[in-house]
């Protein structure tokens, strides 16, 4: 055998570094997924694509559009990718393995919140770079900028916490169908199209939901215009589904 | 020493009681192996050890803390009874990736070599055998150089070289110091490999002592048989 010595000598890295290392991780696996690519990067531009040459004729142009693609690419990530890879690893006991390193329990949720926010923002960058490239012209303002920062942080707490909620308490196979499921029906609830594209009586429904106020900043700040009531809106919705999922969430199934 | 004292431990899950007033000590430097038929609680317990499931009552601590806690992780090593890793990652990114957590991890390349590992290093793990499988589980749980580690039934499902293999190396790593809870409903891994055999049945201890002590009048498995009442699962 070789001249390994076992005598104990434990002590743990620092703890940016266990969370940096749980991040790369799981933001590595995430995009060696093939599946998840088409998600994350496949279907966005396809849209971007598509409303620069025929959103005319749906009535959704690349200016309006170019900003509901950055919604969906967050909602996408932070909600269905994040529940489907988490619910696999309460299944395979991923989580029960590293909850038992010094990484523990906050380690891992911090680490699986900076890894999907990572490529959440490399995903933003891309797409706002493919949309700038096919005519998008934004017109933020610094007000309107910061605002729709704002909202996209609180957004991606909200539905983190969605994730975590929907993985943390039902079986995998059942995630993997109600995050589809979901990622499918806040597509046309607020995140590709816009508010006023409903009734009169559904608008309000529309505001109240997260995807309604991440998708409507979202439009609002690249034409130049800062709203504040999807803050209010956002940071409820964050708060509530992180503590929901701090109440509901176990780590095995 | 003991370095992980329980004592009248008790948990159920609705109506179904997984520990009831389990209680038990491990030494450092020593195997300890919890001998049971499944569904007698023994993986409950490790949950428990490792900070993943709280007792509704009794006291466990390791190294004198709370299990989970900060200072006690670090000193821990866990080798789960099943799968343990992403099903797309790779054994020596998993290892790789483990060995970030701690400040004083083995040689990553070293304890793949001592263990076999190198071999089949890039394959993901959902396309590894049983036994790589477990390979690469025993060799997460010694990376970070731990004073305790629980091995969840470590030779299940293992041919009998690995098993062999794999039994010589444990006894190294007692050598070494390292204090060892094994999980098993092996007889013969109990009698090569315990210092002290607690036979648990229906969340509680029913019988325990030295192999010597508990095969005294029969053999091991009479012991077991005598003293557990059967799979609940």
């Amino acid at each position: 055998m070789s001249a390994l010595n076992f005598a104990p000598q434990a002590a743990a890295a620092p703890f940016g570094k266990r969370v940096w290392a749980q991040a790369t991780t799981e933001a590595g696996l995430i995009l060696r997924n093939g599946e998840q690519a088409i998600l994350a990067i496949v279907i966005p531009v396809a849209v971007l694509i598509g409303a620069k040459f025929f959103g005319d004729r749906l009535g959704l142009d690349l200016q309006e559009m170019a900003p509901s693609v950055l919604a969906l690419v967050i909602w996408s990530s932070c909600l269905t990718t994040l529940a489907i890879a988490t619910g696999f690893e309460r299944r395979y006991n991923v989580l029960e393995r590293i909850s038992a390193t010094p990484l523990g329990k906050p380690g891992i949720l911090l680490g699986k919140g900076l890894g999907i926010s990572l490529i959440t923002v490399g995903q933003i960058v891309i797409l706002s770079i493919i949309g700038l490239l096919v005519g998008w012209r934004p017109e933020f303002t610094l007000a309107s900028f910061l605002v729709a920062a704002l909202v996209v942080v609180l957004s991606m707490g909200a539905f983190t916490g969605l994730a975590l909620v929907i993985s943390g308490s039902l079986r995998p196979e059942a995630t993997l169908a109600l995050a589809n499921l979901m990622y499918l029906v806040g597509m046309p609830l607020g995140i590709l199209l816009p508010v006023d594209r409903f009734p009169a009586w559904a608008q309000p429904v529309i505001n109240a939901l997260p995807t309604g106020a991440l998708g409507e900043t979202l439009r609002q700040s690249a034409q130049g215009e800062a709203i504040f009531w999807p803050l209010l809106v956002a940071a409820l919705w964050c708060v509530v589904t992180l503590l929901l999922a701090r109440k509901v969430f176990t780590w095995t199934s | 020493m003991p370095v992980l004292k329980a004592r009248d431990l008790t948990l159920s899950f609705g109506t179904k009681r997984a520990l009831d007033g389990l209680s038990l000590q491990a030494e450092a430097g020593r195997i300890t192996a919890l001998l049971g038929p499944n569904g007698a609680g023994k993986t409950t317990f490790i949950r428990c050890c490792t900070g993943l499931t709280r007792p509704d009552g009794g006291s466990l601590t390791l190294f004198d803390a709370e299990p989970g806690a900060p200072e006690v992780l670090p000193r821990i090593g866990l080798m789960p009874q099943t799968t343990g890793a992403w099903s797309g990652i790779t054994a020596a990114r998993l290892l790789k990736y483990l060995s970030r957590l701690y400040a004083n991890p083995q040689p990553v390349a070293q304890l793949m070599d001592l263990l076999g590992i190198d071999e089949f290093a890039d394959t993901t793990y959902r396309r590894l055998s049983g036994g790589q499988q477990q390979a690469v589980n025993l060799a997460g749980a010694l990376i970070g150089r731990p004073d305790l580690v629980f091995l969840d039934e470590p030779s299940a499902g293992l041919d009998p070289r690995s098993r062999r293999s794999t039994w010589d190396l444990l006894g190294r790593i007692r050598g070494d110091g390292v204090g060892i809870l094994l999980t098993t409903h092996d007889m013969h891994e109990a009698e090569a490999l315990a210092d002290y055999v607690y036979i648990v049945d229906r969340g509680r201890v029913t019988a325990e002592g030295t192999v010597a002590d508990l095969t005294v009048d029969a053999s091991l498995e009479d012991a077991f048989l005598t003293h557990t009442t059967g799979d609940r699962q």
